[in-house]
């Protein structure tokens, strides 16, 4: 993008919006708080590197969650983004607690009503069959955040509505 | 600090590494690659800037966020944290409709025994058969809950 209406990138960093501007797809000059916020989490050339690691068809996505990123930073300082994922983690956690008590609730309705049926109760344990989600997600656990200070989860459960926000196309 | 026990930050810098240091804590020289990803994704002097603007007591557990974002970040280099967060999300979801299902067996396994079975009149104590019905009350109130948080 060149000519009168530079990118939202070039103009804040103030040069000449070139034709093949690797920022100008993804922050338009109508938008220029997409790219400050950005800028000013991770800096244009880290963007301007990670974006030309990536295949273009995948950069529109790197962007859109970069943004968020920043935006989670920029709102929470101490625990960006990682406060949401905390929140999730311990939502998943009660969530599979609530489904192992419905199961086993029902495995004692069915006991009760057909005791010569039904042989005995047993709730797997191990993993094993189509229940593995209600193992430890296999996400990478870079570290345990569901287990850490319960400051991580008295801070993000502030922010409910944040994270109801679609993040990426 | 001397040149034989500078952090991991300075060290990959290669500057001296002051006393007063702010990276020194969170990026120890035991574990160089936890600062290779935050100064590649961030960069040290936007670090050093979001550490300052936090309060002392809160750093540690900033930094811990910042790498935790780096990493993942390299390791998925379109959606980073967020990939993670859309993992969750579905993941609840998948959960979420699994409890539905087991209440339905469950409700449905009242029905069938209901009428199979008639309970007997209650003897002056109806909070037997309330009892049931607030169960279900119970389930799908929290179930609102949280399906407006997300």
């Amino acid at each position: 993008m060149g000519g009168n209406s530079p990118c939202a990138s070039c103009k804040l960093l103030r040069r000449r919006c070139a034709k093949g501007c690797i920022f100008a797809p993804y922050f338009p000059p109508d938008d220029p708080h997409r790219f400050a916020i950005v800028h000013k989490v991770f800096g244009a050339s880290n963007i301007s590197k990670m974006l030309q690691e990536l295949p273009v068809h995948q950069r529109a996505d790197a962007v859109s969650s970069l943004v968020y990123e920043a935006n989670a930073r920029v709102r929470d300082p101490v625990y960006g983004c990682v406060g949401a994922i905390s929140y999730l983690q311990n939502q998943v956690a009660q969530l599979q607690m609530q489904l192992a008590v419905a199961q086993a609730e029902i495995l004692c309705i069915q006991v009760q009503q057909e005791p010569l049926a039904m042989p005995s109760p047993v709730i797997p344990m191990d993993g094993s069959g189509d229940k593995s989600f209600l193992l430890h997600n296999n996400l990478p656990q870079y570290f345990n955040l569901a287990s850490n200070s319960s400051n991580v989860t008295h801070e993000s459960l502030k922010r409910e509505s944040f994270y109801g926000q679609d993040m990426v196309s | 600090m001397s040149s034989f026990s500078r952090c991991a930050a300075c060290k990959y810098l290669r500057r001296k590494c002051p006393q007063d240091c702010i990276l020194a804590p969170y990026f120890p020289s035991s574990n160089p690659q936890r600062f290779v990803c935050v100064h590649k994704i961030f960069g040290a002097s936007n670090v050093t800037k979001m550490l300052q603007q936090v309060p002392g007591h809160l750093r540690a557990e900033a930094a811990e966020c910042i790498s935790y974002e780096a990493i993942a970040r390299v390791q998925d280099p379109v959606y980073g944290c967020v990939g993670i967060i859309t993992q969750l999300q579905q993941q609840i979801s998948q959960i979420h409709s699994e409890i539905m299902k087991t209440k339905g067996e469950m409700i449905a396994h009242h029905c069938a025994h209901s009428q199979h079975h008639p309970p007997p009149q209650p003897q002056g104590d109806p909070s037997w058969s309330i009892s049931l019905h607030q169960q279900q009350q119970d389930y799908s109130q929290s179930d609102e809950h949280l399906l407006r948080k997300y």
